[in-house]
Order: structure tokens, then sequence, then C-alpha cells
């Protein structure tokens, strides 16, 4: 009998019950909670007179309709004010932790969870929110979850799943100068194509991924999901265990020492059989950017927008046609010859200290281009507190980025921050779909370095060419 | 949760792939702390001009895809994120079955919680239902839940599979969470047994 995957190990250690022809019935450690998909989750509750069974295993943080503006002020959106009281009441009536904006502790879901020590190795974590994915870069399984499921792990701290396939994605390798964790995730997607991870949780391995950090790791596993992937999930290491060391909600002294005992059981053997294996060479890998309407319609920063004719599939060929026209491109234009107005540094994909640094040291001592508004949104409070420690606001300031509060913000614009009809950004954000960033807006995806460059030149440019 | 059994109902084809949940329902929408009343911005930014007149050009506004209750997509329909506003609002504007050759995981999974059915069909069979509804006007399907055939009334039909348990709780339109609540000693024996 062939060995266990990581996943599999993770899914039998949370299996509450199981009968043939019925989804299993699993154990969830750590439910996160936002403002979004959670109101009528507790609604549900309410009206079926039931409580939360674990509220002590449930957090709950406001992010997506937040401003990042001066806090000071009240909110001039009515709708988001009546969403987050919502949720503030909730917590209250339900007995849930919750960061709200002037919290130190808020900041946006899948950047606290892991920075308070909640998300640790082989917990099974959800979140009513698709990039729930992220957490696995701890080796935890996370997967997204709609409003309906939310409200059955708030009522019975389990969620009823048929098991998933496997897929193991292996990078070859170090990533090459100038390519980020970004630009792997944009390549694998391009690869697999949107719908490739579709049925699968995703475990990614291979000499780049051990050699990343966490940070890395986290903008890795956070866009699994733009593949078609519920999960993403890389094997916890000594990378692993120093990020987490002396955090807030891990095991404190020889307690974690013990707990990092159980948690290097947890990588697949040796012998583990996946039921699909992907193989990234990650020499070849190029930065990339979208220049399309989803995360699969990806090229290199020395490619050019492709032309719709050369896809064999007509639906494809029809898509990339939309997808143009929508974008405003013609073909076989140089990506570095497209000019952008707007530049955002944010998200839970690209919203980290590490991050943060990258896009500085590339905005050090350089202007924003007259013509592009840039902003720089950090992760969390916390984040923001660190990076005004290191001088990277001013560094952003001095550049011309706006410096703002955190939140998701212009990720996907529920909140003030959005494009204008007819703005091109360069974003670090997770998704460049028709209207994401505001109605009428063109989304192209890349890294904090790319879009820091972006701003500055006003157009794409190779990340690799930019320092010598 | 409604039941689901058999429906019978006009088809209207929407010829995309990859429909994604931003389409579906723009996030603007989502802030509303409500559970119904999102027919009106079902694929909002497709079906308005800038004006908020209807646009023309879009199918949902063509008069003859008035009461269409199946909606007929290119694959991968409903990826994105894991938003349940989307078969919300599908199911709110009329909307009972959706058939499309795949679908993305959340999506699919939202929709049975609602009682919405996504049927999942080959690619020629789904190529054949939207260019019937494209060129027939009032081209209706059934769909039946039971025996998991979709037919019409040219004399097409195709049989379709899907996880039993789903079907099972779809056709008795069963709540998830007293299923799981059935199981509630089970759940106290793993929370102890963990410590």
């Amino acid at each position: 009998m062939p060995g266990k995957t990581m996943f599999d190990k993770i899914w039998d250690a949370h299996v509450v019950s199981e009968e043939p022809g019925k989804p299993s019935v699993i154990y969830v450690d750590l439910h996160l909670v936002h403002e979004v998909t959670s109101n009528q989750a507790f609604d549900g509750l309410r009206l079926a007179k039931r409580g939360v069974r674990r509220p002590d295993l449930t957090m709950a943080t406001a992010d997506h309709d937040i401003p990042t503006t001066d806090r000071s002020k009240p909110i001039e959106d009515p709708i988001a004010v009546q969403q987050l009281e919502h949720l503030a009441n909730d917590t209250k009536e339900f007995n849930i932790q919750f960061a709200d904006m002037h919290s130190p502790l808020n900041g946006i879901v899948h950047v606290v969870g892991p920075e308070q020590g909640n998300t640790q190795p082989g917990k099974v974590i959800v979140c009513g929110d698709s990039h729930t994915a992220t957490h696995g870069a701890f080796g935890a399984f996370a997967l997204g979850i709609g409003t309906s499921e939310v409200e059955h792990v708030l009522a019975t701290q389990t969620l009823r799943q048929n098991k998933h396939k496997t897929m193991q994605v292996d990078v070859n390798g170090p990533l090459p100068f100038g390519v980020t964790p970004k630009d792997l995730i944009l390549a694998i997607i391009g690869q697999i194509g949107i719908a490739g991870g579709t049925g699968y949780v995703i475990e990614y391995t291979g000499q780049a991924i051990r050699e990343m950090s966490m940070e890395g790791r986290m903008t890795v596993c956070n866009m699994s999901i733009e593949g078609g992937a519920r999960a993403g999930m890389v094997a916890p290491d000594e990378t692993t265990f120093e990020y987490m060391r002396g955090r807030a909600n891990v095991p404190q002294g020889d307690a974690f020492d013990e707990a990092v005992e159980k948690w290097k059981l947890l990588p697949s053997d040796d012998d583990a059989v996946y039921d699909a294996v992907v193989t990234i060479d990650a020499a070849s890998l190029e930065p990339h950017l979208t220049w399309g309407t989803n995360p699969g319609q990806v090229t290199s920063i020395t490619g050019s927008v492709p032309d719709p004719s050369s896809f064999a599939d007509p639906a494809d060929r029809e898509s990339a046609e939309r997808a143009l026209d929508y974008m405003a491109l013609e073909a076989n234009t140089p990506m570095t010859e497209i000019p952008i107005d707007r530049v955002f540094i944010g998200s839970c994909t690209n919203s980290r200290i590490e991050d943060l640094r990258a896009a500085a040291e590339v905005a050090k001592g350089r202007k924003v281009s007259s013509h592009v508004g840039a902003m720089v949104v950090p992760g969390s409070y916390a984040i923001k507190q660190q990076a005004e420690a290191e001088g990277l606001d001013k560094i952003f300031l001095d550049a011309g980025f706006e410096w703002r509060n955190a939140g998701c913000s212009m990720c996907l614009a529920m909140n003030p921050d959005h494009l204008e009809p007819g703005e091109r950004s360069a974003s670090t954000s997770n998704r460049n779909f028709e209207g994401r960033q505001g109605k009428g807006g063109r989304t192209h995806l890349v890294s904090p370095q790319m879009a820091a460059a972006a701003a500055i030149a006003g157009h794409f440019v190779d990340i690799r060419d930019w320092e010598g | 949760m409604n039941a689901f059994t058999k429906h019978s109902g006009v088809v209207m084809p929407l010829d995309r792939v990859n429909v994604d949940t931003d389409q579906i329902i723009p996030k603007q929408f989502l802030k509303r702390v409500e559970r119904d009343g999102y027919e009106d911005f079902l694929f909002f930014d497709w079906r308005f001009n800038e004006d908020g007149t209807p646009n023309k050009d879009f199918v949902l506004n063509h008069p003859g895809y008035k009461d269409a209750s199946v909606l007929v997509a290119g694959r991968n329909f409903g990826c994105g994120s894991s938003r349940e506003h989307a078969p919300w609002a599908l199911q709110q504007y009329g909307f009972k079955a959706i058939i499309s050759p795949s679908y993305a995981d959340i999506f699919y999974n939202n929709c049975f919680q609602n009682g919405l059915l996504p049927v999942t069909l080959d690619e020629v069979s789904v190529a054949h239902i939207t260019a019937q509804a494209k060129e027939i006007p009032g081209y209706a399907v059934t769909v039946d839940l039971e025996n998991c055939v979709v037919s019409d009334n040219e004399g097409f039909s195709v049989s379709f599979s899907l996880d039993e348990f789903k079907q099972y709780c779809m056709l008795n339109g069963l709540d998830d969470i007293g299923i799981t609540l059935q199981d509630e000693d089970a759940i106290t024996a793993f929370e102890a047994r963990r410590g």
C-alpha cells in the first residue's frame, strides 16, 4: 500500500463520521469570518434557534468593506455600515472574537490568521472566502466555503465533504533572478488553466518551494483557487516553524517544540501517490503578468498580447477576443509597451511585509510617473506598524505612492477604492475579471516588484532590467 | 430548502466559457445583509448600460428569454469567489436549473445548498441545447432529477450523473445542518477524543 499524502494525513485525522455513499463529516479547527459572507449565516442560526458550537475556534475580522483612508471619520456608505454593524452584533451575541477596523488585531482575514498564529500545520481551516487556500502554506487543509456552509460550520464545527483528489505541482530548481512567487503561481495557472485544478487539492513541492519564505508560500497557495483548486498546501518545515515561533496564538516554550515534533510528521510520505502530477521547470520562468480577463490569460513580460486566432479551441479564441475588446488591447502589442493609469499594491495575495519591502526597494529614491496614481495598502494593522518602523512608508510617500490603512481595498473594490471606467491598473491582487476593481476597469495582475516598477515607468517593465 | 424533482422551462443560452461570479453578481451588491432580493442585480454589468437602461445585446434582455428558467452556459461556470449571492441571484431571478459542461467547485456546492440544480452534460449536448435555444423560439427542456435525464420535445434526451447523496438531498429538499446534527454524538465524541 502506498504511503499517505499530507492531505490524506490531515483528512484522516479530521473524519468525525463517514458512511458509504455520503460525504464525510470533517472537523474544523479554525473558522475565519468576515463581514461579507457571514450575515445571512448568523441570521440562519437565529431563525433555526441554533447556537455557535465553538466560538473559541472562530475568529472574525472586518476587511472587505472598510475604507483605507482616515478611520477617525465615519464610513460614508450606509450599506457598508449596516453590514459591519451586523457582524459586530453577531460576534457579540455569539461570543466570537472580532477585530473591527479600529482594533490593532485588524487586517485581511488571510493575513491576520497566520500573523496571530491561529493558522497552524495540520489544521482544517475554513472561511467564507475563496482565498482561504492561503493558509495551506503552513501545511493546513484550508478551503473556501459558501454562506450556507459557514452556517453549517458555525452550528456544528464540521463540514460535509467528499474527499478531494490530490495534485502535486513540483517546481524543480530555484526561481531565477527577478522571478517571484507571484510570477510562479501565474505561470502555473497559465499552464494548468483556470479550471485545471478543479476537484483537486494541490500540494506544491520542489526546490523553489522549499527555498521560499512563508510570505511567498502564502502567495502561491492563495491563488490555487485561480487554478480551480479548492485548496493549496506546502509541507511545513523549519521555515514554517521559525515564522510561527513566538506568535501570539501558537503554543509557547516547550509546548511549541512538542508541537513541532508532531508537525514534522505531516509531510507526504516518500511513496505517497498523487492523482495528478504537474512539473514546472523553475529555471525557464520569467516574470509574468496577465493580459486578459481571467488569471489564466497570462504571459511573460518579454511576451506580447496574443492574437486570438492563435488559440486552437474556438471557445478560448472567442474568450480572448472578448478579453482584448474589454481590455482595449491590440494583438501582438509587446507587454512592456502597455501604459498604465493606476497601481495597487496590496490584497491577501501580496500585502505582507516581504511584499512591501520588495516594492519599496524598487521605489526607493524614484518618483511615480506623473500620469499614474499609485497606492500601497498593507494587509494588516500589524504589517502597517512594522513597515512604518522600517521606514517603508517614507520610501513610498517620498516616491509619490499613497500609504493607506489595511484592508481588501481595490482587490475587489467593495470599499471606496476603485478604478474608474477605462482605467488600467497594475495590481498585485488575484483576479482580473471584468469590473473586478471597478466597473469598466482593466486589471493586469503582477508581482509587487513589477507593480512598483510600472508605477514609476508608467508602463510595464521587465524587473530584471530595472537595476542593471 | 426547496425540493427539486422535475422541471420544464425555457432555455436561455449564455454562450460563454468561464463565466465568473463577479459577472453573475458584482461586488457592490454583496454589502446587502439580506438573503433575498438579488434578482435585479443578476449579471448587472452585462445586463445594464452605464445609464441604467437594459443592454439590448445581452441575452437576458431578449424578449424571447423573458420567462427562461433553465440557463445553459459554457464550461467552468461560476469560477472565482465563494459568494453564495451568485446562486441566490440566479435562483431569485427565476432559474431552476443550469446546464454546463463543468462548474467551479465552490459555486457547484453552493447551488445544492439552495435547491438550484447544476446539471453537468458533455460538451456536445451543451452545444446542441445552446444551438436549439438560439434557433427555436420558446425552446424548452425538461430536467428530471429522479431519473437524471434532460430531454426536449424534439426527441433529444441525454442522461447525466451526479453524486447520489446530493441527488437525495435535492430530491427531498433536505437541510444539511439538520442531517449533520443527527451525528452530534459523533462530533462530541471526536472533540472528547482530541481533548
